[in-house]
């Protein structure tokens, strides 16, 4: 955290430090990723070893997987997925709430793989914001923390609070630090508004 | 009795299209019945020839790379194991494009339902008499037929069903 300032002695104890709001934001952000895995194939075995005591990805703060959308902030796909299973995939992102983002793991993920078929999504940018691609047939899990920890920088030149300040700068680099959770099950259209139909 | 003998006894007389064990190169009993034929032996090759485990239920398509057909397109392939024997028949049954109707196995062997599930869902051959035949593998709303060979393999818009599904939700478009 290189943009903190060093703590200084006050008049007790206690002490304070200075930092820039988007710093201590990031900061926390960063640190705590709670991962959504979607363990579609393959990938999903190493994920689990990624999570696991081995790898542990608790040292990056990381290892929380929840199995509830509601709790999530890094979608992990991992492996291959179907034009089938994209509906829920598609589903679960729009039900973890903002910030949140995406990484795509292994080939199958990044750009259907092997697997160039009608069943295969081609890549699951076609249906989801990927932040983060790995590569791999599986990757190895150091490949993937390597993935969380460029995601780590990635968060951390996010400006979650230029939006609260200056509303007409709309952050387009990051999530926004006050969009809510959408409770239901329709996103917001990129312009802001409802997309009606189309 | 030898495995042609147990089914000659279960099949009406001259109803083999053609029956062979050394044209198949692992050496089964096939046999290629017409569609009657085939109706009334399914009933009878559990108890009357030992046949009481169905291994498989799947079909082929005849379409040439240039997209000929000399003769039926489908033919579906049903094959028994007999464990009491020790031995396999495998049951063929020619099918036009026009009208791909195939009688059912999930009468006698419960085994089969899946398995004639998947078989319509690739080659959209209709087993007749099944209960509950609906697409396994692909979304029931899928149009297509994926396993035969007039199919592309990167499919014929992919991304149709999930596009209508977020469509219909209100997504934005990806």
């Amino acid at each position: 955290m290189g943009s903190m300032i060093e703590s200084q002695t006050g008049s007790d104890d206690s002490g304070f430090f200075a930092t820039r709001m988007d710093s201590i934001v990031n900061w926390g952000r960063k640190n705590s990723l709670w991962p959504m895995p979607l363990g579609l194939s393959c990938c999903g075995i190493e994920l689990m070893a990624m999570i696991g005591p081995k790898f542990d990805l608790a040292r990056f703060g990381a290892e929380a997987a929840r199995f509830s959308p509601r709790q999530c902030d890094l979608m992990i796909v991992a492996g291959t997925l179907t034009w089938k299973m994209a509906e829920a995939a598609r589903t679960i992102y729009d039900q973890m709430p903002d910030p949140k983002w995406v990484l795509s793991m292994g080939v199958c993920a990044s750009s259907g793989g092997m697997y160039d078929s009608y069943s295969v999504v081609q890549g699951v940018d076609m249906i989801l914001p990927v932040d983060i691609y790995v590569p791999g047939c599986p990757p190895r899990p150091d490949a993937v923390i390597d993935a969380i920890m460029k995601l780590q920088k990635k968060i951390e030149r996010e400006s979650p609070t230029r939006e609260l300040f200056s509303p007409s700068e709309k952050d387009e680099s990051g999530t926004g630090l006050f969009q809510m959770a959408p409770n239901q099950a329709v996103p917001p259209a990129r312009d802001g508004g409802r997309d009606e139909g189309a | 009795m030898s495995t042609l003998e147990r089914m000659a006894a279960i099949l009406p007389a001259g109803t083999f299209v053609e029956a062979h064990a050394e044209k198949a190169k692992d050496g089964i009993l096939t046999l290629e019945l017409e569609a009657d034929a085939l109706a009334q032996a399914l009933p009878r090759l559990a108890a009357e020839a030992g046949f009481e485990t169905i291994t498989l239920v799947t079909a082929m398509d005849h379409m040439d790379a240039d997209g000929a057909v000399k003769g039926q397109r489908f033919e579906v392939c049903y094959q028994f194991l007999s464990l009491a024997h020790g031995d396999r028949v495998r049951l063929l049954l020619g099918v036009d494009e026009e009208n791909p109707k195939a009688p059912t196995a999930t009468k006698a062997f419960a085994g089969a339902a899946f398995m004639e599930r998947e078989c319509f869902d690739m080659f959209g051959i209709v087993f007749e008499g099944h209960d509950n035949l609906r697409r396994l593998l692909m979304p029931e709303a899928f149009e297509h037929y994926p396993l035969r060979k007039d199919f592309p393999h990167r499919g014929i818009e992919p991304d149709k069903l999930y596009n209508q599904w977020n469509r219909e939700r209100g997504g934005a478009p990806s």
